[in-house]
């Protein structure tokens, strides 16, 4: 390990640290905000593993979510089956899915990619819906567990800290350093000897495993479960603009883009309510033509790096 | 001239692009340590070869074998690490690496695939082979044009090929960086490397060449020494056109 190692270990613990304490300070509506933003730090950081790297925009978060929060409602309200049982269900459900969809679409290119992930997210929520109001009959699903926000907050939190653990292993390992290959050229990479299709598969697919896990922690907190909740396409476009927002060039990116992202999203959801949408328009508009390489990338010019 | 045993073995290379017939039953092979020309007019399929063999495209008939094992419809991952490796018509370097790491990735996936220090000295050998001495921390995209092939040669090279496919390698480049880079080729080949290169420059192809291969319209018009096709009344045909 270099110094530099050991100090961004060092940085990271006192960071989850700082985080663990939140609850114990905050309580009622901010540590409601704090457990949104731990929430998207988990989505955004494993969404931009995948993406990050490759520029592949995936806007199937909301699915893989919609898995893990859906599938964890059905267990427990109509079949009596633990939380902890589901959450690995769910997991695995979306993994697996992850693969499939990844096998069948990752040699669609650029806009294509992402307009099926888009239409394959719509697709699953609009199934969902058909199936529980006319199949499994339109009976509410409950989630009732003994959870505090507090306990949701640590769960995410967990999951964040292993997504970092996970992304920054990625990194140093041969299938991160064929990721950084694949995206400066896919053609060079095939051509040096790179399985491209296995290593954009993989990525894919731990994304999409740790949205069904974020999905299955959040379910108690919504109580009642209907799939247009939790298949919810606002949060594939919400997970894709925080990571833009942080920067996807690094691992620590979508965090700085999570945290004020979800202030700001926050304020304007209570100021003036009928404009989010609004908002969530120009602040694409805004990433895109200011922040091109997100907060991190203004960072690393103010210190006069330069951007890879 | 080589005598050696057969590396690359094709037969009845065919390949499509809907009517079009890009490669049209093409036929010949490339022995151990030997360096073989493939060359013709423009459009008269070599790129092309150089794509099927390497498997960016798959033929649509027809058989490729390397050292005895079938390559013919592999993806090209599989091919690279059976032992080819090729360098580009248009350079293709990795922008956002550094040269070092443009170098280890051939490395990293190749046929050796080495990994971190061991990776890095044989990328740092390399980067040293083809001239880049104290460039190796540098961004690719500040090299200049000739430098940048030379990554990408050195690419090729760190995974250890068989046999190296160099896709008008030469052309670009002035007068002198000519000379530097048919000596750097020529350098490679008395390490005993195998080389198949398709090349414009008929100054390479003397000096290079043990073997030419000429195409026309997909099919082989001609096949022998440098000297021989190159004065073989056909080819100049093919070349130049009746009278």
């Amino acid at each position: 390990m270099t110094p530099e190692d050991t100090r961004n270990i060092l940085i990271g613990i006192v960071c989850v640290a700082i985080a663990a304490c939140v609850p114990l300070v905050f309580n009622g509506y901010w540590l409601s905000v704090a457990l949104t933003a731990m929430m998207y730090i988990a989505l955004s950081t494993s969404w931009a593993l995948f993406s990050g790297p490759t520029h592949y925009i995936s806007l199937a978060s909301g699915a893989f979510f919609g898995i893990g929060g859906y599938l964890v409602a059905t267990g427990m309200s109509d079949y009596n089956l633990s939380f902890w049982l589901m959450m690995a269900v769910s997991a695995v459900v979306a993994t697996v899915f992850a693969g499939l969809i990844g096998m069948a679409t990752l040699r669609l290119s650029g806009v294509y990619f992402v307009i099926f992930t888009l239409g394959l997210a719509e697709m699953i929520r609009n199934m969902v819906s058909w199936l529980q109001n006319n199949v499994l009959g339109s009976r509410g699903l409950y989630v009732l567990t003994d959870f505090t926000e507090a306990h949701i907050y640590w769960m995410l939190l967990t999951v964040s800290v292993a997504v970092f653990i996970l992304g920054a292993l990625i990194a140093r390992s041969r299938l991160g350093f064929a990721m950084r290959i694949i995206g400066n050229d896919e053609t060079v990479a095939r051509h040096v000897g790179i399985n491209t299709a296995r290593a954009k598969v993989l990525l894919f697919m731990t994304t999409g495993f740790f949205a069904a896990i974020v999905g299955a922690i959040i379910a108690p907190r919504y109580s009642y479960i209907e799939p247009n909740l939790v298949f919810s396409p606002e949060l594939s476009f919400l997970v894709v603009i925080m990571a833009l927002l942080g920067g996807m060039h690094r691992l620590w990116g979508p965090l700085l883009g999570v945290i004020p992202f979800t202030l700001i999203w926050e304020a304007i959801s209570i100021w003036i309510p009928n404009f989010t949408t609004l908002f969530l328009g120009l602040a694409f508009l805004t990433i895109v033509y200011f922040l091109p390489n997100g907060v991190v990338g203004l960072l690393e010019k103010l210190r006069g790096g330069a951007t890879p | 001239m080589s005598s050696g045993r057969t590396l690359l073995d094709i037969v009845g290379l065919t390949k499509s692009f809907g009517g079009l017939v890009a490669v049209n039953g093409l036929s010949f092979n490339v022995k151990e340590r030997e360096v073989v020309g493939v060359i013709g007019p423009n459009g008269s399929g070599k790129t092309t070869v150089l794509n099927l063999i390497s498997g960016a495209f798959r033929p649509t008939s027809g058989s490729i074998h390397l050292s005895g094992q079938d390559i013919t419809r592999k993806p090209a991952h599989h091919i690279a690490r059976t032992g080819v490796a090729r360098t580009f018509q248009l350079v293709r370097v990795l922008p956002g690496l550094s040269v070092s790491d443009n170098v280890m990735a051939g490395a990293v996936f190749g046929r050796r695939r080495l990994w971190r220090q061991q990776a890095r000295s044989h990328a740092q050998s390399l980067i040293e082979r083809v001239g880049l001495h104290d460039k190796h921390r540098l961004p690719v995209s500040s090299l200049t044009y000739i430098d940048q092939k030379r990554v990408e040669l050195a690419r090729a090279l760190a995974g250890d090929p068989q046999i190296l496919l160099l896709d008008e390698w030469l052309a670009g480049l002035n007068p002198s960086e000519l000379q530097t880079g048919i000596s750097l080729i020529q350098s490679l080949s008395e390490e005993g490397r195998t080389i198949v290169l398709v090349e414009h420059v008929m100054d390479a192809i003397r000096t290079l060449c043990d073997r030419c291969i000429v195409m026309n319209s997909g099919q082989l018009l001609a096949e022998g020494s440098p000297d021989a096709v190159l004065s073989d009344p056909a080819v100049i045909t093919a070349y130049l056109g009746d009278d």
